[in-house]
């Protein structure tokens, strides 16, 4: 009279039903077996990593010159970092891209997500076609953005901008050439590609709203401004929260597309991120040491804000 | 009133039509752009109509690019395979016992996920020299495995928290042990949580860039596509017909993908934080 029991009672189950004699690994030692390969992996490949580039960025070091000994310099190189304008122009920068195209994506994606959530034909399909970008590789991506900057009329972007160009009497612009419109062609390609993003959680957010708020509302003659400032806007905050906490920590990260883009944060260092000097330090100028200093200045800064993010995302969890 | 909502309707429609094109007129142009010739490619207004050819293809078929694929297939699987079943296997012990310290150890995992790859890759670098690892398949696997194991735990894990706890119960009172219970239970209901989790590590090994420029080396034997397609520059800058073509077919297995997991996308951009 037990359906559940009987139905995984299959004839394969290799101890009969009235011999219930446990053999095999206990519970404690199954949770043991399971959980250490991800820790032991996680300890040698980042764990340890990190802590050799953490005393290493205590020493002036040169990876491309091995036969010269390590040299303990103390603070040195965090010293010389700090004190350096040009390290706070990096983040400068960085800080520059990160906020301009979160919230440029924020916007855009949140009101695709308004125009998306209704009903109409091929729903499913149309919507899975704007979210390809963000699946896409940033750094093949990057590139042929690149080919649509080009900087005459052959490139698609200022051949489509031609005829408001023409308007102005202004040239083609030199996107991806010129320090003035270098940083905004990056926010653009990083915009396209993760406006999707903001726009899946917004959706998401949209499609959770009870329809009897707004129809509540409508009986209350709510004008629609009224309805979205006071019931869409107030429901979809959490998730378009935590949407904006993850795309900040990633887009702190910037080294993809800048890296072809704009060939390795150009023209000059317009747009220089820091991960992206911090690649030019270790592996174009070798100077180990004081890149791992930079490596630890900038873990710090990416642990405090994904701090941040875990206890609002436990917050929501136990909210609702 | 009718007039206002056929406007609105019509309104709407327009400006869906108006975001996909946006976001579809790179994509399109790439495909455009790998079927062209280098004149028409060249040529002072970008050309909408033309005469395909196929040469730049060819040109794929003559050069590297197929075998460095092949590294960016090898690589990629493989590391996809590992990080699943060690993932799976961590989730199941975090879903299912008591494990002390439990948030800190699921934070710690997730932290590592968190931290920007020129970061790792530094000291990997170094580790990877003395041990003689770089530029080789099995360098890039250990690394990409790891770099989806966080991943992999998190998600799953919430794969398997949704996995009622009754068969299994049932199963051990009937004298299963906890590891057929496993086996037997639990793991064909989590099929497509684990299907699902295996293609967005498998489209993130494939996509990813940082480490395999740093740790592969041009010509070398493991280059993966993404670097080489990057490199691929000639005496006058990029051959742009040959790199879109090149761009072309590497984006088409992860179209693909994105279509068979679109149910799960949410979850899996969010590290399984948000369920859908």
């Amino acid at each position: 009279m037990e359906p559940e029991v009987t139905d995984i009672n299959t004839p394969s189950n290799p101890a009969a039903p009235f011999a219930p004699i446990r053999s095999g690994l206990s519970d404690y030692q199954i949770k043991i077996a399971f959980i250490m390969p991800t820790m032991i992996l996680l300890i040698l490949m980042n764990i340890f990593p990190l802590l050799w580039s953490l005393a290493l960025s205590f020493y002036k070091y040169r990876t491309n010159l091995p036969n010269i000994p390590p040299k303990f310099v103390g603070f040195k190189n965090y010293i010389r970092l700090l004190s350096d304008p040009d390290v706070w122009e990096y983040f400068r920068t960085t800080a520059y891209f990160v906020v301009s195209a979160v919230i440029t994506q924020s916007l855009v994606g949140f009101s695709i997500a308004l125009l998306l959530n209704r009903e109409f034909r091929y729903k499913g399909f149309i919507t899975t076609l704007i979210l390809l970008p963000m699946m896409l590789s940033p750094v093949v991506v990057g590139l042929f953005w690149r080919f649509l900057f080009k900087s005459d009329n052959s490139g698609l972007i200022n051949y489509f901008l031609q005829p408001l160009l023409s308007l102005f009497q202004s040239q083609p612009i030199p996107w991806t050439t010129s320090p003035k419109f270098a940083m905004i062609s990056v926010v653009i390609v990083d915009t396209w590609m993760w406006t999707p993003f903001m726009m899946l959680i917004s959706l998401a957010g949209l499609s959770a709203i009870p329809k009897y708020l707004y129809e509540a509302a409508d009986v209350d003659r709510a004008s629609n401004w009224f309805k979205f400032r006071w019931i869409t806007l107030p429901l979809v905050s959490p998730l378009l929260m935590i949407a904006i906490l993850f795309r900040t920590m990633d887009a702190f990260k910037m080294f993809d597309i800048v890296y072809v883009l704009t060939r390795e944060g150009g023209p000059g260092t317009a747009t220089e991120t820091v991960s992206m000097n911090l690649y030019k330090l270790a592996f174009r100028n070798f100077d180990t040491g004081k890149s791992c200093a930079m490596a630890y200045i900038l873990l710090i800064l990416i642990v405090a804000l994904s701090n941040i993010y875990v206890k609002y995302l436990n917050q929501l969890k136990n909210s609702t | 009133m009718l007039l206002e909502k056929k406007t609105y309707y019509y309104t709407s429609r327009f400006l869906i039509v108006f975001v996909v094109f946006i976001y579809l007129i790179p994509i399109y142009w790439i495909i455009l752009t790998s079927l062209k010739s280098s004149s028409d490619i060249s040529a002072q207004i970008p050309q909408f109509f033309f005469r395909i050819t196929f040469e730049n293809y060819q040109k794929l078929v003559e050069s590297q690019y197929f075998s460095q694929l092949r590294n960016s297939i090898i690589i990629g699987f493989t590391s996809t395979i590992l990080a699943v079943v060690i993932g799976t296997l961590s989730a199941y012990a975090f879903s299912r016992f008591k494990v002390s310290g439990e948030d800190d150890l699921l934070f710690f995992i997730l932290s590592t996920r968190m931290l920007p790859p020129i970061v790792i890759v530094i000291p990997v670098y170094l580790m990877y020299t003395v041990l003689r690892l770089r530029d080789t398949h099995f360098g890039l696997i250990l690394l990409y495995t790891t770099f989806n194991l966080s991943f992999a735990v998190w998600l799953m894990k919430g794969f398997i928290d949704e996995i009622p706890t009754e068969y299994e119960d049932a199963a051990l009172v009937d004298g299963y042990t906890r590891f057929q219970a496993f086996r037997m239970i639990v793991l064909p209901q989590a099929a497509t949580g684990i299907a699902a989790t295996a293609v967005f590590c498998l489209i993130t090994a494939w996509n990813e860039f940082a480490f395999a420029l740093v740790l592969t080396e041009v010509g070398g034997n493991t280059i993966t596509a993404p670097p080489s397609i990057v490199s691929a520059t000639g005496k006058t800058g990029y051959d742009w017909g040959k790199v879109a073509a090149g761009t072309f077919i590497f984006l088409v297995p992860i179209a693909i993908f994105t279509f068979l997991v679109r149910k799960h996308l949410l979850r899996g951009v969010t590290f399984g934080a948000i369920k859908k």
